[in-house]
């Protein structure tokens, strides 16, 4: 009788906890939100990776990042969105379309977009997925991520963070960026001096 | 919000650059596929430290570091392609093999791109 109360009440116990912890797809609006445009960013990051068309693949890029720029926004990190938007769409896609042309990719089709190594690759990268799904799943089955209270990186946050702990590495990330800056400017000028006589 | 989606959508993003660095052939492409990886870890440094409630703000903080490197990445990497494009003609990366073992050596062809080739260095 009294084994049966005990189980009783630990059978309660349990089922408090459980209604204390969410279940595993709590229908909140945000995870939702964050379902389907990961969904899109994943799609489109497989566009990116497989289609042939070179110019389409940067342009597939770019709703990758903006993808990646609302899931950000989603886990409220609001600053490090926007600098998404205007570092990774803003430049580096121009950058990669810049390249793409100076290097007179072909517009239509190219047949020959992948290398030969393409199974292989298809091997490595499911079996990586693979792996790391499951162990990611595993490890954090049953973990949540607190969004409510305070947003964690608007800017006014961002900027105290930034410049109260991570002055230094923020300087010498300046040192690095003009190092590359000098970097870039002398391996794409012409060596007119060397190569005038020879050409 | 659940930390398996956005933690098992950065391990996908990432593997899905990993086939791209191992499957393309141009190597503009190639760079698209390094930028994916790296906003895969970009997701996965916000994640956890929202996550985590850090005082500090170290994932952030990193993940804008991050986004500052991938950018001159992405200017020396490029430098990089159009002067061998430059040189050789195409930014084809596995025609680029003069560093392999049994490579045929430098035939009457290419003369025109070993003097390039010369020229540049």
């Amino acid at each position: 009788m009294t084994g049966t109360a005990a189980l009783a009440a630990q059978a309660h116990g349990t089922h408090t906890l459980a209604a204390q912890t969410q279940g595993f797809l709590s229908t909140s609006g945000v995870e939702i939100a964050f379902l389907l445009v990961g969904l899109v960013t994943l799609g489109a990051a497989l566009v990116t990776v497989t289609t042939r068309q070179l110019v389409h693949a940067a342009l597939w890029l770019v709703v990758t990042l903006g993808g990646l720029a609302v899931e950000y926004l989603l886990l409220t990190a609001e600053f490090i969105a926007w600098v998404q938007v205007l570092i990774y769409v803003g430049s580096v896609v121009v950058l990669l379309l810049f390249g793409l042309m100076l290097t007179k990719a072909p517009i239509g089709r190219s047949p020959d977009a992948d290398s030969g190594n393409r199974y292989p690759a298809l091997g490595v990268a499911g079996a990586a997925a693979v792996a790391l799904v499951w162990v990611v799943a595993d490890a954090f089955r049953t973990t949540w991520i607190e969004l409510d209270g305070a947003p964690q990186g608007t800017t006014k946050v961002s900027g105290e963070f930034l410049f109260r702990n991570w002055v230094l590495p923020f300087e010498a990330l300046s040192v690095l960026l003009l190092a590359a800056l000098v970097g870039a400017v002398v391996l794409s000028r012409r060596k007119n001096a060397q190569a005038g006589e020879k050409r | 919000m659940h930390l398996v989606y956005p933690a098992v959508l950065a391990a996908l993003l990432f593997c899905t650059g990993l086939y791209g660095v191992l499957a393309r052939r141009n190597a503009i492409l190639v760079l698209m596929s390094v930028e994916l990886m790296l906003n895969a870890v970009n997701l996965n440094l916000v994640a956890f430290d929202v996550w985590l409630r850090d005082t500090l703000h170290a994932g952030q903080a990193l993940t804008l570091f991050t986004i500052a490197i991938a950018a001159a990445e992405i200017g020396i990497g490029l430098a990089i392609v159009l002067l061998v494009y430059r040189n050789r003609g195409t930014a084809d990366i596995d025609r680029l093999r003069d560093l392999h073992e049994d490579a045929p050596g430098p035939d009457a062809g290419h003369g025109d791109r070993e003097e390039k080739a010369e020229a540049a260095a």
